[in-house]
């Protein structure tokens, strides 16, 4: 049982750093400043989402469990509220109102 | 495990610190908070990471901070950059 979860665990925060190294290449290598912050919310909700999904699987009690799945939900809060308003100033023409 | 939970924490700081070159590349100041807001989300993770592995839980609560002043950065960066627009324009 251990054993699968700590799998589990491996399997799930490795793809989550690979959607790290995908953002980042993302970042530096896409062309406009949109298609970059298509690249970070990837690397924000879906690499963040998997490293927490990994470690909850490790976590002892249930508090410590809430806490990591709190952490997840406030940066995808944040991350879709900025992303709008950074997309909102990155756009061309309408930088701002 | 706690091994690889601390290998993986290092290779996500090295990962989004490679991505600080766009700060230095920009083209746009929106560029820049990006690479910000990446190193933010990175450093989300790499705490919570070294916090499993070296078994230190205050660690997470250090994690939830950054994610609160992560987006406060940039909330104050699009407020800050709609006045000096409005002045300029």
């Amino acid at each position: 049982m251990s054993f699968a979860l700590d799998a589990l665990t491996i399997l799930a925060v490795s793809t989550g750093a690979f959607f790290f190294l995908a953002g980042t290449v993302g970042l530096l290598r896409f062309p406009d400043a949109l298609s970059r912050l298509h690249a970070l919310t990837k690397a924000d909700n879906l690499g963040l989402g998997l490293v927490v999904l990994g470690l909850l699987l490790q976590a002892e009690g249930s508090f410590a469990a809430l806490k990591l799945i709190g952490v997840w939900l406030l940066t995808l809060l944040a991350g879709a509220t900025v992303t709008q308003l950074i997309a909102r100033t990155a756009r061309p023409g309408g930088t701002h109102e | 495990m706690a091994d690889f939970l601390l290998a993986a924490a290092g290779f996500v700081l090295a990962t989004v610190a490679l991505g600080l070159v766009r700060i230095l590349r920009g083209p746009s100041e929106a560029d820049r908070i990006m690479a910000a807001q990446l190193l933010g989300s990175g450093g989300i993770a790499a705490l919570l990471l070294l916090a499993e592995a070296m078994s230190v839980p205050a660690a997470v609560d250090v994690a939830l901070t950054l994610a609160l002043l992560a987006a406060f950065v940039s909330v104050a960066f699009v407020k800050g950059f709609a006045r000096s627009g409005a002045d300029g324009a």
